[in-house]
């Protein structure tokens, strides 16, 4: 069992799907329900011991869990496959437009930014393809990103903000840094993010 | 001391990573990698012990039922490395990625492929097939479409508009194939392993891989059937 839950769970987050219980006691664990604790931590400290992939539960009433990677991220080339990368890169100069602005941005903002970085919703987009799908729904369904729903506003408008994903595998820090290069100031130019970034790392 | 050389560390994990998120690696860039992941994670680089370093891995994956394994192209002989799962009675790495119906008509492109003479089915083939399935019938478009992510994601590989089974799809359906198309599936006379393209002798019916015979009748005038001993016909690569 334990060694079917570690190939499941490693399949799923090959797609960053997030995985739920009720998944895994559907697939793989079934009629050893009772042994569901057991085997699940066993096949954590596998996914850590082999793999350097923690196991964590991002939404302890729901019961959903992602894999993180444990292992200290490396420089260059050898990142993630090109096309993930591009994907990451866009990610990226979201996460840290989000944080910049103070954790929340209206989704009328967002799509300002993007478009600041030739990338328009409403376009296909020779890389990224629809780009308001790869956003509102692939990095949300992801947990990179989550959106909210703002209350009475017609049409409706949406919030973003930084998804449970992006705070376990990322950090304030690690974005200011990146801002700070891309600008070429220190990043104690920006005082209130850089005191929340050092606060929370 | 074997029991030091059996520990993880940091830069097995990461090899590991990327190696799965590859799908398959080729020789030469496994052992950058590996230099790579050593030189990251600070553990001590063993020059051309690239398979002691897997060995380790493969120790720890055994009670998992996988491993990683080296498998030979058959274009160029080149080994490549590939994450294996040894428990695997379906193709069910392939079935998180793809639907039913995809899924059926890889397996009737395997099935032509397998059976053809020279390990190739052409799209034309392929393409019929798409009307004949069982799930629900698939338009030619969309099965240009699928065609085209097979190729992608390294299951298949074309040339010339002719299909055959990536060097990744080999080494991971190896015992799958073997199993399930045991009566049809060749070996290679050389090597012994699974034979998907393969010159196969006129007289014996042996079969050998393209860079198992080059290797095999080097330098030799007159090339024959390490079998039957008869003249072997093709022209040797």
């Amino acid at each position: 069992q334990v060694s079917e839950l570690v190939q499941f769970l490693l399949v799923k987050d090959q797609k960053k799907i997030p995985i739920k219980r009720a998944d895994m006691l559907k697939n793989v664990i079934r009629e050893y329900r009772d042994a569901y604790s057991e085997i699940v931590n066993k096949a954590g400290r596998i996914l850590l011991e082999v793999f350097g992939l923690q196991l964590v539960e991002i939404d302890t009433k729901r019961h959903i869990y992602i894999l993180i990677n444990n292992l200290p991220r490396a420089e260059g080339q050898y990142l993630c496959k090109d096309k993930e990368k591009e994907k990451m890169g866009l990610l990226l100069a979201i996460l840290s437009f989000i944080f910049m602005k103070g954790n929340s941005v209206k989704d009328s903002a967002l799509w300002e930014f993007l478009h600041l970085l030739r990338v328009y919703p409403g376009k296909q987009h020779n890389v990224f393809g629809d780009v308001r799908k790869l956003v509102t729904e692939e990095f949300v369904r992801q947990k990179y990103l989550e959106t909210t729903p703002i209350p009475l506003t017609d049409p409706p408008e949406f919030k973003f903000q930084w998804g449970p994903r992006a705070e376990k595998e990322t950090s304030k820090k690690d974005v200011l840094n990146f801002v700070a290069k891309i600008q070429g100031k220190d990043p104690t130019f920006w005082a209130s993010q850089y005191s929340e970034a050092r606060a929370t790392s | 001391n074997t029991v030091m050389a059996t520990q993880m560390t940091d830069a097995h994990r990461r090899f590991m990573q990327i190696l799965m998120s590859n799908g398959i690696t080729e020789g030469s860039e496994a052992r950058k990698l590996h230099q790579h992941c050593c030189e990251t994670d600070k553990v001590y680089y063993a020059h051309n012990k690239l398979d002691d370093f897997i060995n380790t891995i493969n120790s720890h994956l055994q009670p998992l039922f996988m491993q990683i394994r080296k498998g030979i192209s058959e274009d160029d002989g080149r080994a490549h490395y590939a994450v294996v799962n040894l428990a695997e009675t379906e193709v069910t790495k392939m079935a998180s990625d793809y639907t039913e119906i995809e899924l059926e008509l890889f397996r009737k492109t395997m099935d032509l492929i397998i059976l053809s003479e020279n390990g190739f089915a052409s799209s034309t083939d392929i393409l019929n097939l798409a009307d004949q399935l069982k799930t629900k019938k698939m338009k030619k478009k969309e099965a240009e479409q699928v065609l085209k992510l097979f190729v992608e994601d390294k299951w298949l590989s074309e040339k010339n508009g002719e299909y055959t089974l990536h060097t990744r799809c080999i080494i991971e359906m190896e015992q799958y194939i073997l199993s399930n198309y045991q009566d049809v599936a060749r070996k290679c006379n050389i090597c012994h392993s699974l034979a998907i393209q393969s010159q196969v002798c006129e007289s014996c019916g042996i079969g050998m891989h393209l860079p198992c015979v080059k290797k095999y009748f080097k330098g030799q005038t007159e090339p024959r059937c390490p079998k039957c001993n008869e003249f072997w016909s093709y022209d040797t690569p």
